[in-house]
């Protein structure tokens, strides 16, 4: 075999109190599609953002195309010919697509900016790796997935050999993600070799030829994608077996709790977000709404809870409409909510757990007495909700910006669902945990169906919709386009459906 | 002492290990090393400015040991200069305490210098235009007082929450509108007749009686000590506190907690300039009885310093009034000692501001701690092993 085109040898990086990186080796081969495979925490992209210069290795050494690399910034990874595709685009919106793809670098007519030759060089780099962009649009004008191939565009005109890609499907639609493993593999047929970032097990399996699987920040093992599989992957991952089907009795709904008619709202940039969108949950049932992120997501689950202006329509819970309340009334009306952020939505970091459970509802009693804050019932409720959800802490007194993820959106849980609400919207209450937490989420949304709650469960990760709903909406541009059961879905009808390519007859 | 301490030195916290143990009262967030840390960086960062400060003083050929020692015999050498002292402090905490529970909610409330000066001249109205019986006079001219300094804060508030205005420029401005509104007044309107711009004296029943007789010492030392507990309370023990703390942290959260922040603006701004309202009209009833353009050395923006050495908690507001009173009372005793000018104690309070502002992102304790490595493999343990 060839010599590998990078080597890292006994890469160590260490955090006060966390060693992310435990002397890491990684090899990786020309024309190779290797898969970083780790739960969140294990060190996989610090790993990356010490190879690309972002920060520096405490120990241990890199070796790219058999010469020893110091990357002290991203321009010297650049140089040597390493791209980096972040999970959240560095991409000037107001610039068309050669503007962003020449920003920063020496233009070959200075001081003119030779924009003309770029586009030309742009528009032969998107035909030969079938990276499909028009190189004068601007980037706010793209989608997400015409966005990351402006970030993949920007990674080979700068010649780069090795491509990083940081969990890059992660806002992609079933089909774009086919889209972005044929451009991977026509990348690595010629030779350039391509990381990518993930914690998805059926990626590795679909796109990677080999998988380094990372767990605490050591390398636990190097495999060949074509002689494992996801269960095997799994363990290593999370270091035990793993189940992947959530058992899940089958729902018994009951009358409609939650109906939304003809929702009508604007978004953050004042256009319409919503339009016209209908849809009803039931008592004890699980209602996934799927669909790529900014189809007006957010904004229907903000207009339920109270906290963004409905324009129009009206949002019925138990049959009262409760369009123009506000987010207290709405929530004494018994909706809970697990927000899509929950460091800034669902949580304030810099108070206590405590704080936190209480939250909204400092109120009312028993929280509050005569405008008189109750620490001790405050303390004691927070004590058997911590026991109750197990949330690991060392006390109700810490500060939630102190907590892992898992535990954070275990608080989260806790002080909505101990509320036994009668509506539960859930927007993304996964997003960023590992499996084992998920799991925990996953349980305690399906106990909370069970008990009677309508849940309306917002996530662009299909998966997740998949192995929960027992209906499924899939949403495109703030309309519903259908709703099937959720043992009858298909992925490619949903994939279809999400990308506005096909749109179900108006179900009953 | 909880809570507080912890927004500022949260990231001590961050050490905490499951099993390691941690004092646990009532709902408190009380921790040794939170409060300890909570003392040090106020304590060395004066400590610092002290020293830098006598590297200047030594520039200016005079022993520093000799200024100091002015410096601290003029704050509170005697009875008279100790009671100096604590007068000098009283508008301090009441306007520190402003600046405080503004900062809780996030607001940077640069205008308690205006909405003094505003307290002031709504105080002197009412001590000077009413004829009240003795103690309700008093209690007349204090509330008027808060009021001016309310509706003072009440505009830079509103266009804050409801129109989203910078509320550090609104206030800076404003300072300017009342600094000048003032010296009209006393020019004109409510002149006193003779040669001197200057108001009316302060009618005997409206003033805040002496504490200790002979010398400046005032009862408005009590009120502000009650001030500053009922803030206190207000920040650790009400529903109010938690909302104002909650908005500060978080609007967005707020917002889905269910929390009208904008109400929320409105009322810390109105509780801050309140009490700024009150620390000029403590001045004006307990010290000066006379408004008079540019009576305030800056009460206002000393209040600033005062709330970051205090780490805006209530306690920390009052004691670190105390010292910003003690240097005022010193410096003139320096300077008259010495010949160093007053100013070089401005000098000094400049740099405790910056040292506490460079504090405030450095750990004391990441380096006193004892050095136990977490391996990731512990921190996703916590986090993995659930159900």
């Amino acid at each position: 075999m060839d010599q590998p085109l990078l080597e890292l040898r006994g890469i160590t990086k260490r955090f006060p109190g966390v060693l992310a990186n435990d002397h890491i080796d990684l090899v990786v081969g020309k024309g190779e599609i290797h898969a970083l495979l780790g739960e969140n925490g294990s060190g996989k992209t610090t790993l990356m953002n010490v190879l690309y210069g972002l920060q520096q290795a405490d120990e241990g050494e890199i070796h790219f195309e058999g010469k020893p690399l110091k990357t002290n910034s991203p321009g010297q990874a650049i140089d040597a010919g390493i791209g980096m595709v972040h999970q959240h685009f560095m991409l000037v919106q107001a610039f068309t697509v050669t503007e962003n793809v020449i920003l920063g670098m020496r233009s070959k007519r200075e001081p003119l900016l030779g924009l003309a030759q770029a586009e030309a060089e742009v528009k032969a780099l998107s035909e030969k790796y079938g990276l499909k962009v028009d190189p004068r649009a601007k980037i706010w004008q793209l989608s997400v997935g015409e966005q990351q191939r402006v970030e993949i565009l920007k990674a080979l005109h700068r010649r780069a050999r090795l491509l990083i890609l940081d969990e890059p499907t992660a806002v992609l639609t079933p089909q774009e993600t086919e889209e972005l493993s044929a451009i991977l593999r026509s990348l690595a047929a010629e030779g350039r070799s391509i990381i990518f970032i993930t914690h998805k097990l059926n990626e590795v399996m679909g796109i990677s030829n080999k998988v380094t699987v990372l767990r605490a920040g050591r390398v636990i093992d190097t495999v060949e994608t074509a002689s494992t599989n996801q269960a095997a992957l799994a363990r290593m991952m999370v270091g035990r077996e793993v189940v992947f089907e959530i058992d899940k009795t089958p729902a018994a709904p009951k009358e409609v709790v939650l109906q939304v008619e003809g929702l009508k709202a604007a978004n953050q940039k004042k256009l319409p977000a919503l339009r016209g969108l209908s849809l009803s949950v039931r008592a004890g049932e699980i209602l996934g709404v799927a669909g790529v992120d900014g189809n007006g997501q957010h904004e229907l689950a903000e207009c339920i809870i109270g906290v963004r202006k409905a324009e129009g329509g009206r949002v019925l819970v138990c049959g009262q409409d409760i369009v123009g309340l506000s987010s207290r009334q709405v929530a004494q009306r018994g909706v809970g909510v697990i927000p899509a952020d929950r460091q800034h939505q669902g949580l304030v970091l810099g108070l206590q757990l405590a704080e936190n459970i209480m939250f909204g509802n400092f109120y009312c009693e028993p929280y509050s007495r005569r405008g008189f804050l109750q620490l001790g019932k405050i303390e004691e409720i927070a004590g058997r909700l911590i026991q109750e959800y197990d949330i690991r802490t060392p006390s109700s007194a810490v500060e939630v910006k102190n907590l892992s993820g898992g535990n954070q959106q275990k608080v989260v849980l806790a002080r909505e669902l101990s509320r036994s609400p009668k509506v539960i919207v859930a927007m993304l209450p996964t997003r960023g945990l590992d499996v084992g937490a998920t799991e925990f989420v996953h349980r305690r949304i399906l106990d909370a169906r069970d008990r009677g709650a309508a849940v309306l469960l917002i996530s662009t990760e299909l998966e997740e919709i998949l192995s929960l709903s027992d209906r499924i909406a899939v949403m495109y541009e703030g309309e519903i386009m259908g709703v099937v059961s959720g043992d009858a879905a298909d992925v490619n009808e949903l994939g279809l459906m999400m990308a506005g390519a096909k749109r179900l007859p108006e179900a009953s | 002492m909880r809570n507080h301490v912890g927004t500022t030195i949260g990231r001590d916290q961050r050490m905490i290990q499951p099993g390691q143990t941690q004092s646990k009262r009532r709902g408190s967030g009380f921790s040794w090393r939170g409060t300890l840390a909570g003392i040090v960086t106020p304590v060395v960062a004066v400590a610092a400015s002290l020293l830098i400060g006598s590297l200047v003083i030594a520039m200016l050929k005079v022993n520093p040991l000799v200024a100091y020692s002015y410096l601290f015999s003029g704050a509170v050498g005697n009875l008279g200069q100790l009671t100096g002292t604590i007068t000098n402090a009283i508008p301090l905490i009441f306007a520190g305490l402003a600046v405080t529970v503004a900062f809780r909610g996030s607001i940077f409330n640069i205008g308690g210098e205006g909405q003094l000066y505003m307290g002031a001249l709504f105080a002197i109205l009412a001590g000077t235009m009413l004829k009240l019986p003795p103690g309700i006079h008093l209690l007349v001219a204090l509330a008027a007082g808060a009021v001016g300094g309310l509706l003072w804060a009440l505009i830079p508030g509103y266009l804050n929450a409801r129109r989203g205005l910078n509320e550090v420029i609104v206030t800076i401005l404003m300072n300017y509108i009342a600094q000048w509104f003032i010296s009209y007044l006393v020019h004109g309107p409510i002149r006193e007749a003779g040669w001197n711009p200057q108001s009316r004296m302060v009618a005997a029943t409206a003033r805040l009686p002496i504490l200790i007789h002979g010398t400046s010492l005032h009862v408005g030392i009590i009120l502000a000590l009650i001030a500053a507990v009922l803030m206190h309370i207000l920040l650790t023990r009400t529903g109010l506190g938690f909302a104002i703390r909650m908005v500060g942290s978080n609007r967005e959260a707020s917002r889905y907690a269910g929390i009208n922040s904008a109400r929320v603006v409105i009322l810390t701004m109105c509780v801050s300039g309140a009490l700024a309202g009150l620390a000029g009209a403590s001045e004006m009833l307990g010290t000066r009885y006379r408004l008079l353009e540019g009576f305030s050395p800056g009460y206002g923006f000393d209040a600033i310093a005062v709330a970051m050495v205090g780490r805006t908690t209530a306690l920390g507001t009052v004691l670190g009034a105390l010292f910003f009173g003690a240097l005022r009372s010193g410096a003139t005793v320096m300077q008259s000692g010495t010949g160093l000018p007053v100013v070089a104690v401005y000098f000094i309070q400049g740099l405790i501001i910056l040292f506490m502002i460079a504090g405030s992102s450095v750990n004391f304790f990441k380096n006193l701690a004892p050095k136990k490595e977490v391996t990731a493999d512990d921190k996703s343990a916590k986090s993995t092993a659930v159900s």
